[in-house]
């Protein structure tokens, strides 16, 4: 029998992340028992690593090592230099809901702001009664760890009928290096609801690592952009997994960039419930030096008659290494599917990677589903027809970067916003050595 | 001093010499046409003058204002007045024509020292040299060269050349994929553009783009090297002999 202590990578007894976290983590008896159950899940499984399938490019034992201990609450010090970087990732316009290190930080939020329509509590709040926040529709080891970590999140609930002008954004603000923040947040959206859901991951300090998840379910006949921009500090780990369901006749836009952390993962899972949907799925991965970007997406289409479009743009400089995995699914029932993804990555060294892995698995017989991925560099001619113009050749590389990009960035509808995610991918191309 | 000085160039591409030792001077003012038979070697010359990557000099110099012109990166050469009218401009799909002509033409005024256009600035400017040119405002919203005609991307280099104001424009073979109205319009584009200061080099394998450019000077080209020079009744004489006899001397 293996009595064995379970270690991290850097030698440590996992059980201490939890142990020494278990006060300070929100919960009735209830959801403290079922944190334990996940927390066991978690320490029997260990961090991913490449010899599961779904985390084959991630390797999250070699990538990562081990998971830091929780950051401490805020104290006024955090807050401040919270204050600051909110100040600065701010969208125009937008209500702001801002967690610091984990926690719901009140005081740099616009709840009062918030629409009528729009239900809020912490999470926290909601788990003083109920642990059902704590299930989800897939689990691995990072969402299980998520499940017995998680110290807060927000909790919004968008009426019926609500047509929200403002959107909402969600940021989360890491001040404390070297540790850990948990977050689990769920978005409830209801029929015929028009919303602009933004996340924002943003840096107030250095190598900490964020590991966050996102329950939305989407009611019928909504009209939904989720937008998610992760520009975390360099040295960051970001694990996020999504869960979505969406429902009929329902119109939802995704946007995810990832321009920050050394190590990034968004795994979505993302299902049809209704029939007569249009998802639209877009993606861009900005990485540099030896940063490891990955998007995983499961597209489940598990009932007829609906759309879904996936745009993926990776641009990979230096020795970095982009990932992209999109399966789709089409249930025996879901005919008349329309599902399609095209992945292009941009390699600006010879050193960069980018592996793509796309996946369908389709059980019915009226589908039209596709996938198409190309890599490349630069194009020769059109660099020189840029210097001949005078350009620099960075400065001529940037142009073409941002007309690469510009095809997934130009599905966000919101001009505002699509300019405030613009403006994040030129800091990056600013930042290129 | 001349404006270009070409000095006994001698340029390979992928181990084959293409240029074998290349003499040429152009003066301030002063249209100079090249012309020659396919392969010997007027489009080489025109990229090394702008510096395009793929070509190996192996002797000889090249003086823009007196200063080594190979020493210097392609933009680098733009900034200081040398600007190539391509064969075949490329399309750049996603980057907008007027983002592109701002940034190109802040990129040369940084690169001399002299202060950047304002958004208001540029765009008077662009107004003004498009309506002097004929050239839609439509054209100008659409990604650079995405979707133009021949006629249209050769418009939208003149149009580049009014702009820019170089000293010294290269037109390789302007007339390539041009019908005769869209000849003559370009034509005329680069006709309102010739001055006392500012010089051309005319890359033609026909003589019939001289009717419309017509040059105060004629080289004919073939087999690397230039193999007579003369007036612009050398390029009629060429239209009546063709080629042949030049390609015998070489």
């Amino acid at each position: 029998m293996n009595v064995a202590v379970a270690k991290t990578g850097k030698g440590r007894a996992v059980s201490d992340l939890f142990t020494s976290a278990e006060g300070r983590l929100p919960g009735s008896p209830a959801v403290i028992a079922a944190r334990r159950e996940a927390f066991e899940t978690y320490e029997r499984l260990g961090l991913p690593h490449r010899r599961i399938e779904e985390w084959k490019y991630t390797d999250l034992r070699a990538l990562v090592g081990e998971v830091l201990p929780l950051a401490a609450a805020p104290d006024a010090a955090a807050l401040a230099s919270a204050a600051d970087a909110v100040k600065a990732h701010a969208v125009a316009g937008a209500r702001k809901l801002v967690l610091v290190d984990g926690v719901f930080a009140a005081g740099l939020s616009d709840v009062k702001a918030l629409a009528s329509e729009v239900g809020f509590k912490t999470l926290r709040e909601t788990l003083e009664k109920d642990a059902g926040l704590l299930k989800t529709a897939a689990v691995d080891a990072v969402i299980s760890l998520n499940a017995a970590m998680a110290s807060d999140g927000v909790v919004l609930s968008i009426a019926d009928g609500a047509q929200l002008s403002a959107p909402i954004q969600i940021i989360h603000v890491a001040t404390t290096d070297s540790a850990s923040a948990f977050t689990r947040s769920q978005v409830a959206i209801g029929k015929g609801a028009r919303a602009t859901i933004i996340e924002s991951f943003v840096a107030g300090a250095k190598a900490y690592q964020v590991n966050d998840a996102v329950i939305v379910s989407i009611g019928d006949d909504a009209d939904v952009a989720h937008i998610r921009l992760l520009d975390d500090a360099p040295d960051a780990v970001n694990i996020t997994s999504q869960f979505v369901t969406v429902g009929a006749n329902t119109k939802v836009n995704f946007f995810n960039m990832t321009s920050g952390a050394a190590v990034s993962r968004l795994q979505g899972f993302i299902m049809f419930a209704g029939e007569g949907s249009e998802l639209s799925i877009n993606g861009v991965n900005l990485l540099q030096k030896t940063e490891h970007g990955d998007t995983t997406l499961v597209v489940d289409h598990a009932v007829p008659n609906c759309v879904s479009r996936e745009i993926f743009r990776a641009v990979v400089d230096d020795r970095a290494h982009s990932v992209f995995q999109g399966r789709i699914i089409v249930r025996p029932d879901a005919q008349k599917t329309d599902g399609k993804m095209m992945t292009r990555a941009l390699l600006l060294s010879d050193e960069a990677e980018a592996d793509n892995k796309p996946e369908l698995e389709i059980f019915a017989d009226d589908v039209s589903c596709g996938h198409g991925a190309t890599a490349g560099a630069l194009d020769d001619n059109l660099l020189f027809y840029l210097k001949a113009r005078g350009l620099p050749e960075k400065q001529a590389q940037a142009l073409l970067i941002q007309a690469f990009v510009g095809e997934a960035i130009e599905q966000i509808a919101d001009d505002n916003l699509r300019e405030h995610v613009i403006g994040i991918a030129e800091r990056w191309l600013e930042r290129r050595s | 001093m001349a404006l270009l000085e070409v000095k006994d160039l001698k340029v390979r591409v992928e181990e084959r010499e293409i240029l074998h030792g290349l003499t040429l001077t152009v003066n301030e003012g002063e249209v100079h046409a090249i012309m020659g038979p396919n392969g010997s070697g007027k489009s080489t010359l025109s990229h090394v003058i702008a510096g395009k990557p793929g070509y190996e000099v192996t002797d000889g110099q090249i003086l823009f204002k007196g200063e080594d012109l190979l020493e210097m990166d392609p933009d680098e050469r733009a900034a200081k007045g040398v600007f190539l009218a391509f064969q075949y401009p490329v399309e750049i799909p996603g980057v907008a024509t007027m983002t592109f002509l701002r940034t190109a033409l802040n990129a040369q005024r940084k690169a001399r020292g002299e202060s950047e256009y304002s958004t208001p600035d540029f765009l008077r400017k662009v107004r003004e040299v498009s309506k002097a040119l004929n050239i839609p405002q439509d054209m100008l919203k659409r990604g650079v060269n995405v979707g133009f005609s021949g006629g249209e991307k050769k418009r939208n280099e003149v149009l580049q050349m009014a702009l820019f104001e170089p000293s010294l424009c290269i037109l390789d073979e302007m007339d390539s994929g041009l019908d005769i109205d869209a000849l003559r319009i370009a034509a005329d584009g680069v006709n309102a553009l010739r001055s006392p200061k500012r010089a051309m080099v005319v890359i033609t394998h026909y003589q019939r783009l001289l009717n419309y450019i017509v040059p105060d000077f004629v080289h004919v080209m073939s087999r690397g090297r230039v193999v007579k020079s003369g007036d612009k009744e050398l390029a009629l004489e060429l239209e009546a002999s063709g080629y042949t006899q030049f390609e015998d001397a070489a």
